[in-house]
């Protein structure tokens, strides 16, 4: 309880940031003119000044012990002055004044099991949720998924030999807290059963008015189930989205017969060149089957491997598609094209083809 | 003490093979100091064996005065794991652009020792560090720990989540103003939004320096700031002619990939038509000695992404279409009193800002925040003709 007696603290925010920057990034904030990559994962700036700061970028698998984490410390401590980073997609980047210090940094990386890369035309580091590790709504593993996934594709990773950057992330469920909905490659835990209702605690355990108003496409009523108040669903009308199992314990749709994973593809969130998209279905189910998930891990390599084959420079996978026309993209991936892949959710008529640009 | 000898994990240990690093390797890593983290590779191992995750539904824990920042979670197998009956995670406020020494590590790493599994992430999908695991007991014990080192907790529930920037002008020639300050301004000016959740639901601020977009501000960000300038695209033109002649097709690379076809590439001379630029970043993002944003900065304002839940996933659209960078502040706060008051005012139960927009109709939303529509925030136009006219402009 010794803490309890200092003053307690409260709403201080994040500390400052400037804390934090190296003296290299202090003199020459706002001044960069230019960068170049001068090797996969190793990125020089120079500033309006002609100083450079050297960035080594390094792969890691987003979890880590905290021992992982002094062992990064560490390595900033020898090589950069102690100046560290981290990027939007769980790379750490060192910052490095003396060029000298790359090769020493990027060995002892890579002799610790940390890659370098996942600059430029590389597939970067896969962003992702919590899956089984810790959540209640995981349909899936992400972390696994994601391991699996970079042993294939590591030297993706390590060299820059794709048309384009190629983004791929992984959402364990349909709340995409890796928000992989504008991904190149987007992998998505999926349920495809209604929610089991637990009558008993429903009523306990839940408000019934924010059950019903939960669901998306009204499939959810209020019932009398065994004398109990519950709620029943409309199955035809459920899409196991898992909102309801958001609101309600007493909701759950998990079904280690039937969950599983889909892929969607083509997404981007950068502007260049073309509009920000979303990432539209290649697959609507395989097999959830750990520990290494190999029907993801082949849909996913072929996908890539089909991509790199065929895009033009700088083509992200959405602008190739957009190019060769999706019937080519089924026909050169030999992914099957479904009744799934016609949309029937709201503005679903958007999606129709209504010119008669058709490629024979 | 329970049980300390880990039984074995067969089907995770086969991901502690391959070259790319390993989470199981982390865990266990974790493990040889905090058992907690051996039942939790145990519970993993048996959503392994058994396709299904083991955590309970949530539950509300937290620190004193603060209603988020930590996400209950509890075993559902506490009899087996005792030791992750509680397993909270705590949500820790990364400072902008994710910039750390050495030192802050450290200090991150011992307060998480001495109180938690020792596992992390770094970071989490909004942006925040995550403390991976602890007792409810543990939690104001870490909190303070974390405030008297200068950290603060994130935000989860209905509230403000953490802002995110991306590394901005702190290492990147490209910002188009100064998202590392921003963010770090608009989480502390709306500490009492994050910790005390009281909207509708989630609210997303995200800054991104240029339309490159690098922390996916219009797919992820309730309100996406994104840097863009005016003026023209400074040009060099002998560093145009090095990347010519260090073999870059000019022609095919540049011209011929610009959205608007704005640039030419004649006789060794690059000419843009500056007017006819959407600022799109392409033949900068190829020729970066040799192109830059203009001196003109600022920054797009956009409004509504969100992932599918509830009713489908959206990207951010305009709302403000240039701001300059030395009054983006105040005019997001501006904007952001607006929002959240006609939000607040109008919004249903989980409906986030871009849901509320789908469902009232933009010209509403614009006439309840008080701005003037303008043709950058549509595609096109309407395309149907089902308009219904103001009964006092039609009598």
């Amino acid at each position: 309880m010794a803490t309890e007696t200092a003053k307690r603290i409260t709403d201080i925010g994040p500390p400052n940031y400037e804390k934090f920057l190296p003296p290299v990034i202090k003199r020459n904030y706002g001044k960069w003119q230019y960068h170049e990559g001068i090797a996969p994962g190793v990125l020089c700036h120079v500033s309006e000044s002609g100083e450079r700061l050297y960035t080594v970028r390094a792969g890691s698998p987003r979890l880590l012990s905290v021992d992982t984490i002094r062992l990064f410390a560490a390595l900033a401590d020898k090589y950069c002055g102690g100046y560290l980073r981290f990027t939007s997609r769980n790379n750490i980047e060192f910052l490095l004044e003396d060029p000298a210090n790359i090769e020493p940094l990027r060995k002892e990386l890579f002799d610790a099991g940390f890659p370098v890369g996942g600059t430029g035309a590389s597939i970067s580091n896969i962003v992702h949720t919590q899956g089984w590790i810790h959540c209640h709504s995981a349909a899936t593993d992400a972390s696994g998924l994601v391991k699996s996934l970079m042993d294939r594709l590591y030297s993706r990773f390590t060299e820059e030999t794709l048309p384009a950057r190629v983004r791929i992330a992984v959402a364990c469920c349909l709340n995409m807290c890796g928000a992989v909905h504008c991904s190149d490659i987007a992998i998505l835990g999926i349920h495809r059963k209604p929610p089991k209702i637990n009558h008993d605690i429903l009523k306990k355990v839940s408000e019934i008015p924010t059950v019903i108003a939960a669901c998306p496409t009204d499939a959810i009523r209020p019932a009398v189930v065994g004398g109990k108040e519950s709620v029943t669903v409309i199955d035809e009308k459920c899409m196991y989205c898992g909102n309801c199992y958001t609101v309600s314990p007493a909701m759950p749709l998990d079904d280690p017969e039937n969950d599983g994973l889909s892929i969607y593809v083509g997404g981007k969130v950068s502007n260049a060149r073309t509009a920000p998209k979303f990432s539209k279905l290649a697959i609507p189910f395989l097999p959830n089957n750990p520990p290494r998930w190999p029907e993801v891990v082949d849909a996913v390599a072929n996908i890539v491997e089909v991509y790199a084959g065929g895009a033009k420079k700088f083509e992200r996978m959405g602008e190739w598609i957009d190019r060769i026309g999706w019937p080519r993209f089924f026909e050169l991936t030999g992914i099957e094209f479904t009744r799934y892949h016609l949309d029937d959710f709201k503005h679903a008529g958007l999606t129709y083809a209504r010119s008669t640009h058709i490629r024979y | 003490m329970p049980d300390d000898e880990r039984r074995p994990t067969k089907l995770l240990d086969q991901l502690e093979e391959g070259p790319w690093p390993s989470f199981v390797t982390e865990i266990k890593k974790a493990g040889e100091k905090n058992p907690a983290c051996n039942d939790l590779l145990q519970q993993l191992e048996s959503s392994y064996e058994e396709k299904r995750g083991h955590w309970k539904h949530g539950g509300m824990v937290g620190v004193r005065g603060y209603g988020g920042g930590v996400i209950g979670r509890y075993s559902a197998m506490p009899e087996q794991f005792p030791r992750i009956a509680h397993f909270h995670t705590i949500r820790v406020n990364h400072p902008s652009g994710w910039f750390y020494t050495s030192d802050a590590l450290r200090t991150l790493a011992d307060i998480w020792e001495r109180h938690g599994s020792g596992l992390t992430n770094f970071h989490g999908s909004t942006g925040d560090i995550i403390f991976l695991g602890t007792n409810t007991t543990e939690l104001e014990p870490t909190f303070n720990e974390l405030t008297q080192a200068g950290f603060d907790l994130g935000g989860s529930g209905s509230a403000l989540r953490t802002p995110s920037s991306c590394v901005g002008q702190a290492r990147c020639e490209w910002a188009c103003y100064d998202t590392m300050k921003l963010c770090n301004d608009l989480t502390h000016q709306y500490q009492d939004e994050m910790h005390r959740p009281a909207f509708p639901y989630k609210f997303k601020i995200k800054c991104s320096g240029c339309p490159n977009d690098c922390v996916a501000a219009s797919a992820r960000a309730d309100l996406s700031i994104i840097g863009t300038w005016k003026d023209a695209i400074r040009q060099d033109d002998a560093a145009v002619a090095e990347y010519a002649a260090a073999g870059l097709d000019i022609r095919r690379d540049v011209c011929d990939r610009c959205p608007t076809r704005c640039m030419d590439w004649d006789n060794g001379k690059l000419t843009i038509e500056n007017r006819e630029c959407v600022r799109c970043m392409h033949c900068i993002n190829v020729m970066p000695k040799a192109l830059r944003p203009g001196k003109e900065r600022g920054a797009v304002l956009l409004i509504g992404a969100k992932a599918p839940i509830v009713k489908g996933a959206l990207l951010s659209s305009v709302l403000v279409p240039f701001v300059a960078a030395e009054e983006l502040e105040g005019t997001v706060n501006e904007l952001l009193k607006r929002l959240w008051d006609f939000w607040d005012e109008h919004g249903e139960n989980r409906e986030r800002i871009g849901e509320l927009i789908q469902r009232v109709g933009l010209a509403n939303f614009l006439d309840g925040i008080g701005l003037d529509p303008t043709p950058e925030m549509v595609a096109a136009p309407r395309d149907n003709p089902f308009i219904f006219f103001r009964e006092e402009e039609a009598n």
